[in-house]
């Protein structure tokens, strides 16, 4: 749409010039804080201290509560976006109100609204008492952020799965119907298979926060549940100890980077196969 | 199997929604303690408008939010236009480039931003929240408008030259008309993000200057105000209502339409 090459660059340079300003300078800003002490010099302590057990715990748990959240998204998704997808004509509308609108709603205070559920004399268990059945407390628990991750991210992992699942020619499943195929056997023979890019961005798009989230495990975890996110957001705001975490950051960085590997690697090996 | 699918769809809105119940049923309780019912009551909402943290708050959200959405739908659709006459593999690189505040954890670009800021020597506070706010929306907005961009048909603008219109011309009278929905769609969506963000802002913004999810935030340990419920209450029905009217339309509309 340009006459010349010149007059597209111009358009391309604002962009090169944000980007360089604000993506890459401020990531080299972390790491090269990452990689200094206190008083400016390199070293390589800062980034080793990820490995002192307290931190190291931190970030395990991390790791297992934003896998099992992820996990928990994923099967609940699939049934879910089969059945809006078999509704198709009608779910437009479900899936906005279902999903988009939530999301207007301030993530911190209907996170908020899970501790005035769970919590001991939360409405969960003034049901329970109603119906005579035993307390339920979930508050401060693992379980607890495991909830809340879910409830902040399951929309992450439907959008991606939806967009996916709609775009298999329904002649296909048809067809292996025809073949003999068992409802079980179409899904994971046929299904699966075809909605797994959508699957794959799902599970990026769900991992990466609840492995960096330090706000839920604030609201739900009542200070016993700490994640590596709290534990950097309080190196920042409470410790004052910015190398250790800009260090720890760069540990976080390592697995976001690991994702986009992965999902590149599952992107082309999926082109080459189509 | 029908009742079944219906029954699992009503479990999923159940979680989706039951904390929203929650936060409506505050927004009128008169007690101001969470989980107490005392009595239906609309103090919190006569309340809302005389408070002036929350005020202010709202303000610098709805304006952040819209500044921030504006500016990044501009460089979006400058550099979407650029994007769109370079070869193959140079796009996809700066495509990867765009997406990496989306892929990065917040976290991560909220504190890199700040160290940013400081060693810039640029103050943090409502001039540092927009700047971070723009750097995450940009690459939402290039999702957004960069599929309709691609498959748009170079023809029509071709010939409005052809007819004698200068490019900035054809470009408002053809190009701009035909992707007006992602457009829209990329500012509304930025806009949405904007206003939604917390870690983002929280270490980007200064003493003293407050979006909703921060204010909320500082509140949190010393109980959150009851206004704040009355206020989310208020711009649920707002979506809620405009959602309605937007799937209304689209029936009348036709499908085709959309």
């Amino acid at each position: 749409m340009f006459h010349s090459v010149q007059i597209r660059n111009l358009f391309l340079a604002p962009f090169i010039i944000w980007a360089g300003i604000f993506i890459f300078v401020p990531l080299i800003f972390i790491i090269w804080y990452g990689i200094t002490d206190a008083a400016g010099n390199f070293s390589l302590e800062n980034l080793a201290m990820i490995f002192q057990t307290e931190f190291f715990k931190s970030l395990e748990m991390s790791v297992l509560l934003a896998f099992v959240s992820t996990a928990i998204c994923l099967i609940l998704a699939y049934p879910l976006c089969l059945i809006l997808v078999e509704r198709a004509k009608s779910a437009g509308l479900i899936i906005t109100l279902l999903f988009v609108l939530p999301l207007w709603m301030n993530t911190l205070l209907s996170t908020m609204a899970w501790q005035t559920i769970l919590e001991k004399n939360g409405i969960l268990n003034q049901f329970l008492r109603l119906l005579s059945l035993p307390d339920f407390t979930l508050i401060n628990t693992q379980a607890a952020v495991v909830l809340g991750m879910i409830y902040n991210y399951l929309p992450y992992m439907v959008l991606p799965l939806y967009v996916a699942l709609s775009k298999i020619d329904k002649s296909v499943i048809e067809a292996a119907k025809d073949l003999g195929a068992s409802t079980w056997q179409t899904f994971l023979k046929v299904i699966l298979p075809l909605s797994l890019p959508g699957a794959v961005s799902g599970i990026t798009m769900v991992f990466i926060p609840a492995l960096t989230t330090f706000a839920i495990s604030a609201l739900l975890g009542g200070g016993k549940v700490l994640l590596i996110g709290n534990v950097i957001e309080q190196e920042f705001t409470f410790e004052y100890d910015w190398n250790l975490g800009a260090a720890l950051s760069i540990v976080l960085m390592i697995f976001i980077v690991l994702n986009m590997i992965l999902t590149f690697a599952f992107d082309s090996s999926h082109e080459e196969d189509s | 199997m029908a009742k079944l699918k219906t029954i699992y769809l009503a479990i999923i809105f159940l979680f989706l929604y039951a904390p929203i119940g929650v936060l409506i049923a505050q927004s009128f309780n008169e007690s101001r303690y969470r989980g107490h019912w005392t009595g239906f009551s609309l103090k919190w909402y006569e309340a809302l408008f005389e408070n002036e943290e929350i005020i202010e708050a709202l303000q610098n959200t709805i304006s952040i939010g819209f500044f921030s959405a504006l500016i990044a739908t501009i460089l979006a659709l400058v550099t979407c236009l650029a994007l769109r006459e370079v070869g193959k593999k140079l796009r996809a690189m700066f495509m990867s480039v765009a997406n990496i505040p989306i892929l990065n954890a917040d976290i991560v670009t909220g504190i890199s931003l700040m160290l940013l800021f400081l060693g810039m020597g640029i103050k943090l506070g409502y001039g540092s929240i927009l700047i971070a706010h723009v750097v995450f929306n940009v690459p939402y907005v290039i999702l957004c408008i960069m599929p309709q961009l691609m498959t748009l048909d170079k023809s029509f603008y071709e010939a409005a030259l052809d007819l004698g219109a200068s490019p900035f011309k054809a470009f408002i009278s053809v190009v701009l008309p035909e992707l007006r929905p992602s457009i829209f769609a990329g500012f509304l969506l930025a806009f949405t993000m904007s206003a939604d963000d917390f870690i983002i802002t929280y270490f980007t913004r200064g003493a003293g200057v407050d979006t909703l999810p921060t204010e909320i935030y500082s509140q949190l340990k010393l109980g959150i105000h009851p206004e704040m419920y009355a206020l989310s209450t208020l711009v649920f029905f707002t979506v809620l209502i405009f959602v309605i009217l937007f799937a209304f339309n689209r029936k009348k509309l036709g499908e085709e339409v959309l």
